[in-house]
């Protein structure tokens, strides 16, 4: 057993039925690490992070979460982890305030409610019923419940999931404050831009499989990959592919002695990274 | 072995604090389900309220009736309807609270948390004896008020009570827990898995038409569950001049205890094979 990691997995495999859902995944997330699972729907995003979180069984593999077998691991284990799940909309007749406090008492060294609200930004909502809350602030609710047993690990699924662009900015700093703070993060999103702002290190996922992973600024490549320098000749847009993009901007401002006309340097975005790992673009 | 477990406990052990009690969390979810019980209209129009309407409305129509020696149909009613309002606050109750509970994804947020699995069902515990207590005051109020309702005056009777009311909530609570694992979704097949049963059940157990009025073959059936004996045993206790009206002349209270029970016993194995802390469709 070693705590060297916060999570570490080896060959982790899961089927259902006939359909292999998580077939073989290495993934190690250092303590304090944001950490984020990339990839569209179906891909065992979520399959891999419940067998981390300890709610289903995997079929093969070797898992450690915060040095423990989540299959075996109990009350003590589970006082360490955050979880926020995606969708959850019970207890709607309790009050914010309530519901955060019962949560409270379930851990043995809570944060305080009243500053959990505050931080996810409820401190208005926290006598409202639950039901009466809207589908962004409900979500907010759900991280706050992540929250208040004072984490050393916060699984995060799809958490911005119906989030307006103000919200999802919101949400990002509450992560950074936490992630500050020494939390390690693991974060399922199928939003490039998310997993981009918040990531030290991302991993892509596809059928089952780890497509590559990384930093977001040189995931599949991409910052050694090849530039693109474009410009307006008298005849049209000009092109060329090239490792030296310094090189050939150089030659042509010699060229036109000066400004070139509708200079551009481009290398691939995330985005294309991304689209081409996942085979967005067979 | 001790060294073993010491050392196993020092590997494990981190400067934290001890987790909180079972018994303090079982608290807090007791007073968390009473409060979203009580506060959901549906639930305390619904299972609450319903009986005591159903009991002044067939009052109303048969009770001046008198069918035996001392005995009128109001009375009859003021007894079955304890019975059926104790299943209402236990299995109807339950039945759709937990669907409701894994449906709405509350079983596998606690799941996620360091809360004991006991807690759960102790906190439902905790607010189904209140609620079930609750409404057999609200009945007894309405047949003290508009019935001939007389309070045992015995020991004996009052025990007969409570024993009868401990094992009638106990089957009923764990019939309600398994029966919550059929339904697939508490809003569109709830009522049929749910209510449907036990409204056919409370015509035959002796609820909402008088027992001895039964056809015997649909009093054998009903003899099968729970209801039927929680039926018999509360007018054993509120109703005891009316024993000639029964079957074979008596109360059976032997058999009541013993059929309570065997489903007590069934409604756990139920209740341990078959619980499951998310949906089907989510695995």
């Amino acid at each position: 057993m070693t705590t060297e990691w916060a999570v570490r997995a080896r060959g982790l495999r899961k089927r259902y039925g006939g359909t292999v859902a998580v077939d073989g995944i290495d993934l190690e997330i250092a303590p304090g690490e944001v950490f984020a699972l990339l990839g569209p729907n179906g891909a065992g995003k979520t399959t891999t992070v419940e067998i981390l979180e300890g709610y289903r069984d995997r079929d093969d593999g070797e898992v450690s979460v915060l040095g423990v077998d989540p299959q075996r691991a109990g009350r003590d284990w589970r006082a360490r982890i955050g979880i926020v799940l995606q969708l959850a909309s019970d207890a709607p007749e309790l009050t914010v305030a309530e519901m955060v406090s019962h949560f409270a008492g379930l851990y043995p060294d809570p944060r305080r409610p009243a500053e959990v609200i505050e931080l996810v930004g409820l401190a208005g909502k926290a006598r409202a019923r639950i039901h009466t809350l809207s589908g962004g602030q409900a979500r907010r609710l759900d991280v706050a419940l992540g929250l208040i047993g004072r984490p050393e690990l916060l699984f995060l699924d799809e958490p911005t999931t119906g989030f307006d662009p103000e919200a999802r900015h919101a949400f990002w700093d509450v992560v950074r404050v936490l992630s500050g703070g020494g939390v390690t993060v693991l974060l399922t999103t199928h939003y490039l831009e998310e997993a981009a702002a918040l990531a030290g290190r991302v991993a892509v996922l596809r059928d089952g499989v780890i497509v590559a992973a990384g930093t977001p600024a040189d995931l599949g490549g991409r910052a050694s990959a090849a530039a693109v320098v474009s410009w307006h000749g008298g005849d049209g847009w000009r092109s060329e592919r090239t490792e030296e993009p310094t090189r050939v901007v150089g030659e042509l401002a010699a060229r036109y002695g000066g400004e070139v006309p509708g200079l551009t340097v481009t290398r691939p975005s995330l985005e294309d990274v991304y689209l081409d790992l996942i085979g967005g673009r067979q | 072995m001790t060294a073993m477990s010491t050392s196993e406990a020092v590997m494990a052990s981190t400067p934290r604090a001890p987790l909180p009690g079972v018994w303090r969390i079982s608290l807090s979810r007791g007073g968390v389900e009473l409060k979203s019980f009580f506060r959901e209209r549906q639930s305390v129009v619904f299972i609450l309220a319903l009986p005591a309407v159903m009991l002044v409305l067939l009052g109303t129509i048969f009770g001046g009736e008198h069918t035996g020696p001392g005995v009128s149909i109001g009375d009859l009613y003021v007894a079955g309807l304890i019975g059926g309002g104790v299943m209402a606050t236990s299995y109807q109750n339950l039945g759709m609270s937990v669907a409701f509970d894994r449906e709405r994804f509350t079983l596998k947020r606690l799941r996620g948390t360091p809360m004991p699995a006991a807690a759960y069902f102790a906190g439902k515990v905790i607010q189904v004896l209140v609620a079930a207590i609750a409404e057999t005051v609200v009945l007894g109020g309405v047949g003290l008020a508009f019935y001939h309702l007389r309070l045992p005056a015995s020991l004996a009777a009052w025990w007969t009570f409570t024993w009868v009311f401990v094992l009638g909530v106990a089957a009923c609570s764990l019939l309600g827990v398994a029966a919550s694992s059929v339904v697939r979704s508490a809003a569109r097949n709830g009522v049929a898995v749910i209510t449907l049963p036990f409204v056919v059940l409370q015509f035959i157990s002796g609820v909402y038409v008088p027992f001895y009025l039964v056809p015997p073959w649909l009093r054998d059936i009903a003899s099968v569950f729970p209801l039927e004996w929680m039926c018999r045993g509360m007018r054993s206790v509120f109703v005891p001049q009316a024993v000639t009206l029964e079957p074979g002349h008596s109360w059976q209270h032997g058999q009541t205890a013993l059929a309570l029970t065997a489903w007590i016993v069934a409604g756990l194995v139920l209740c341990l094979t078959t619980f499951r802390w998310q949906n089907r469709r989510d695995r």
